[in-house]
């Protein structure tokens, strides 16, 4: 009788958090995250819902901890021996830190774009190819559609749709970033990552990646880091303002820039420091 | 997007149907470092090898030469029936070579190393560096050859005492051979001493030489000794150059006009000879290989320690 | 009160300078002298040795007599040597710089195998010869055959190559290794599709050094013992071989007998220098053709 109570109780709160939340998605949960590099902690008690469907800007100082919450995200953060974590991020419901959890399932799902832009010494059909192939695709008339879709994902097929066969370093460096997007986009991610993708481009490149960016929150859930405030507000559904490795303020992108809550948010987003 | 991208390609689906079916991925995963490590381990396992080999048949050699013969005997002569087993003669041979060898190797490898890190320019030294690596990636064999049949000839036109195989031609080709390795790491060392602190002597009007003297070769100090060490060492374990040209004789003496043995060209002539195993001569091999190890080793652990502390400098 | 006076500065400068100039063409002359030797050295192999080579020299079986005398046998026995010390080498010490550079935790272990290569590349090679005769050819009962040389001599370099890798695998961007954790790929599927095949080409220019290497090496084969005269052709790496160096080493110590025996060993000396030449081309242009692309 007590046990039924109970389990009645549970649903009815699940049904309110969910509801809750503009009826949107939630793809990553994260709970009372805290990381530490050694016995530096760089995110203390981070908690961040982020919602499907919608590019969601983390900004702040540099140092504040926003790639690593990134990096964390995929689990990437854990290619330095000594980081150690503790609270929990879930991932479309489940914990990623679980010891069950496979992070190259959760990579798969997750895509990421990087700073700089990081193309594989191959050339621009192996670029794409390389994700699909890894995870057993090898029909060859499968993966030309997959190139293609990619490049074309990442409106950059008409630029290279000749040269396919041509190495991935002969192309600009916007090209290159907007090939690592179209790599990201050929397994399909759920999500995708992107760490500061614009900040080694030129003006026009960036405007290039901005838009791409806008068309793909269509089907993806995008979550980037950014030191532009500038590209926040532009790009942004929501965002998360990052310091000393807390979030201080989270909300819709919107409301943040024109009427932040924090004196903190407000004194970043105006100059004062940072 | 368009409708052509909206096609049926569901790459994900597909990746998670591969996921299932795949196992073997995660099987090669798990297995592929251990498979590793036990690659890796062979090199241990070739040291451990060496030294044991070493080891167990100089034990036998000990049961039948004591310690005292061994290390303090000038006579060696392993053949007949009362062998003596001295490898006194066999350490002077080694260390007379090694000597003369390192007489032309230090100062002309130093000088080179001086010339191409600090006075040559970008150009001439990328000509020259390579021109003299291809003295040390020439064959120790074709230098054994040369020694034999064009400097000791040359040289008995010079010094007429010198017998046709000697310690002193092999000794000076040997040095030829470890110029580049000395030039090579003292330039290395010298090459990454900081600009600034050649500046500094430079802007109080120091010459080139009086910076290079006072300031760049202390600084490098402890990486142009590490390489004279090795170069040591290299001396010391070299075979085929004294093997050839000087001779097999056990001769104690400080003659370098006269035939000796260093103790790699005895282990030559003993294999060579195809010693009965078993026999102590047989064993001799081992007790001398042994001594040329730890001969080596020593040396490579003195240089290893020098230039560790020579990275720490800035 | 002055302490620099410069009338005296001024003066001494002259000669200042001057030392500095004679010494640095003391120093140039040093650099010059290795290179004399080598022209000169090059000069009397080939003087010695040029005339003598035609096809009968590189194609006949050895002989006692001079003028029948050829290297075939001895530039097969190379070539087999090769092949088993070229596969060998290249498992043990790519394996060997993979472990280390790509899983070993930076400790006491990775740097205890560390240290232990670096003194391996420092046993003087005549005692590996020692180890090859008591392991190989004694203790496994092989024989003096190609295998139990191959094997030898592939221990011999495998420092070279060990260590050629390990540098080829740690000039490969930590990027490019994040790019591909990034789209889900695992550790070993990593280290195959993006980082081997960025380190392929230093790699391959260490082991064409380390061949290079074995080639010319003679003395661990004269521990294991190889025949002075040997006039069957090796078929496999079963049989019994000689190879270049070894010629040489007998055709110089028997030059006091027969004088001829220095111009053969001359000739044999222009051919195995040839095929050094051609090897370490292959590395340069190899090294030159995927210089750093990023």
């Amino acid at each position: 009788m007590a046990v039924s109570t109970e389990s009645i109780q549970k649903n009815i709160k699940g049904k309110t958090t969910e509801t809750s939340i503009d009826e949107k998605k939630i793809v990553y949960d994260t709970k009372n995250l805290n990381l530490w590099y050694g016995e530096d902690q760089a995110l203390r008690d981070i908690n961040l819902k982020i919602a499907e469907n919608e590019v969601t800007a983390i900004i702040g100082p540099s140092g504040c901890g926003k790639s690593t919450y990134l990096k964390t995200l995929n689990r990437m953060v854990e290619l330095i021996p000594v980081v150690r974590t503790s609270g929990e991020i879930l991932y479309r419901g489940k914990n990623i830190f679980d010891k069950s959890y496979k992070v190259e399932a959760l990579r798969t799902n997750v895509g990421m774009v990087f700073q700089k832009p990081n193309p594989f010494p191959k050339s621009i059909y192996d670029n794409i190819a390389y994700g699909p192939r890894v995870h057993g695709i090898r029909d060859k008339k499968i993966l030309d559609e997959i190139v293609e879709k990619s490049l074309r994902g990442a409106a950059i097929w008409n630029e290279v749709k000749d040269r396919l066969k041509e190495n991935a370093y002969g192309m600009s460096g916007g090209q290159q970033q907007r090939l690592c997007i179209a790599r990201c986009l050929a397994i399909e991610p759920d999500v995708i990552l992107m760490d500061e993708p614009t900040s080694a481009l030129d003006p026009i490149s960036t405007l290039k990646v901005e838009e791409l960016i806008q068309q793909l929150k269509k089907d993806y859930s995008i979550i980037i880091v950014t030191h532009n405030m500038q590209q926040a507000a532009r790009i942004s559904d929501k965002t998360a303002f990052f310091l000393s490795g807390e979030v201080i303020e989270f909300s819709e992108t919107s409301k943040m820039f024109s009427n932040p809550e924090k004196k903190e948010t407000e004194d970043y987003i105006t100059g004062r420091f940072g | 997007m368009d409708n052509e991208q909206n096609r049926d390609l569901k790459v994900r689906e597909m990746i998670q149907q591969n996921k299932q079916n795949v196992s073997l991925n995660s099987v090669t995963e798990k297995l592929m470092p251990r498979f590793l490590f036990v690659v890796a381990i062979i090199s241990i396992i070739t040291t451990i090898g060496i030294v044991i080999t070493l080891l167990t048949e100089t034990v036998h050699f000990f049961r039948d030469v004591s310690f005292a013969e061994f290390f303090t005997g000038t006579e060696l002569s392993p053949l007949g029936s009362d062998a003596e087993f001295g490898i006194l003669p066999l350490v002077t041979g080694t260390i007379i070579s090694s000597t003369i060898a390192m007489f032309v190797a230090i100062p002309i490898g130093l000088m080179s190393a001086i010339f191409l890190s600090e006075y040559a320019s970008e150009g001439v030294r990328r000509t020259l560096k390579p021109l003299l690596e291809v003295l040390a990636g020439i064959p120790t064999i074709v230098y054994g050859f040369f020694a034999f049949t064009f400097v000791t000839p040359l040289l008995r036109t010079i010094i007429p005492g010198l017998e046709p195989t000697n310690i002193l031609s092999p000794g000076l080709v040997m040095g030829v051979m470890i110029i580049p390795m000395i030039a090579s790491l003292s330039e290395d060392a010298m090459s990454s001493v900081p600009n600034a602190m050649r500046e500094g002597a430079l802007a109080l009007g120091a010459t080139k030489l009086e910076t290079t003297w006072r300031v760049v070769i202390p600084a490098a100090m402890s990486g142009i000794v590490a390489s004279f060490v090795l170069g040591i060492s290299r001396a010391i374990g070299e075979t085929m150059i004294v093997t050839i040209a000087s001779g097999s004789s056990k001769n104690f003496t400080f003659d370098v006009t006269q035939s000796m043995q260093t103790m790699t060209a005895y282990i030559v002539e003993v294999t060579g000879g195809e010693a009965p195993a078993g026999s102590t001569l047989y064993y001799s091999l081992y007790a001398v290989a042994m001594t040329l190890f730890v001969f080596t080793l020593i040396m490579n652990l003195i240089a290893q320690y020098i230039s560790k502390r020579f990275r720490e400098g800035y | 009160m002055k302490y620099v006076d410069s009338a005296q500065v001024q003066k001494n400068m002259g000669g200042r300078l001057r030392t500095n100039q004679i010494m640095k063409i003391l120093f140039l002359i040093s650099t010059l002298i290795g290179l004399v030797v080598l022209v000169v050295l090059f000069y009397r192999v080939l003087a010695d040795g040029l005339g003598w080579i035609n096809m009968n020299f590189l194609t006949n079986r050895l002989s006692v007599d001079a003028d029948r005398a050829g290297i075939m046998g001895a530039i097969l026995g190379t070539l087999w040597l090769m092949l088993v010390v070229a596969p060998v080498t290249m498992f043990l010490g790519i394996g060997t710089a993979i472990y280390l550079e790509e899983y070993a935790k930076k400790g006491r272990f990775q740097s205890f195998i560390q240290t232990n290569i670096a003194n391996l590349a420092g046993v003087p090679s005549i005692v590996f010869g020692i180890l090859g005769l008591t392991v190989f050819v004694r203790g496994m009962g092989l024989g003096n055959i190609v295998l139990a040389g191959g094997l030898t001599m592939a221990l011999l370099v495998l420092p070279i190559v060990v260590v050629a890798s390990q540098e080829a695998l740690r000039s490969v961007p930590q990027f490019l290794r994040e790019a591909s954790y990034g789209m889900g790929a695992t550790k070993w599927q990593t280290i195959k599709k993006v980082v081997l095949p960025a380190a392929i080409p230093g790699i391959l220019t260490g082991v064409i050094l380390a061949l290079s290497r074995a080639v010319g090496e003679t003395a661990p084969l004269t521990v294991i013992g190889i025949p002075a005269l040997l006039i069957p052709f090796p078929d496999s790496i079963l049989d019994k071989f000689t190879v270049l160096p070894m010629q040489i080493y007998y055709w110089t110590i028997d030059s006091a007998l027969v004088a001829e025996y220095s111009n053969l060993a001359a000739a044999t000396i222009v051919i195995l220098l040839l095929i050094l030449l051609i090897m370490n081309s292959i590395a340069v242009i190899i090294r030159n053709k995927f210089q750093k692309r990023y």
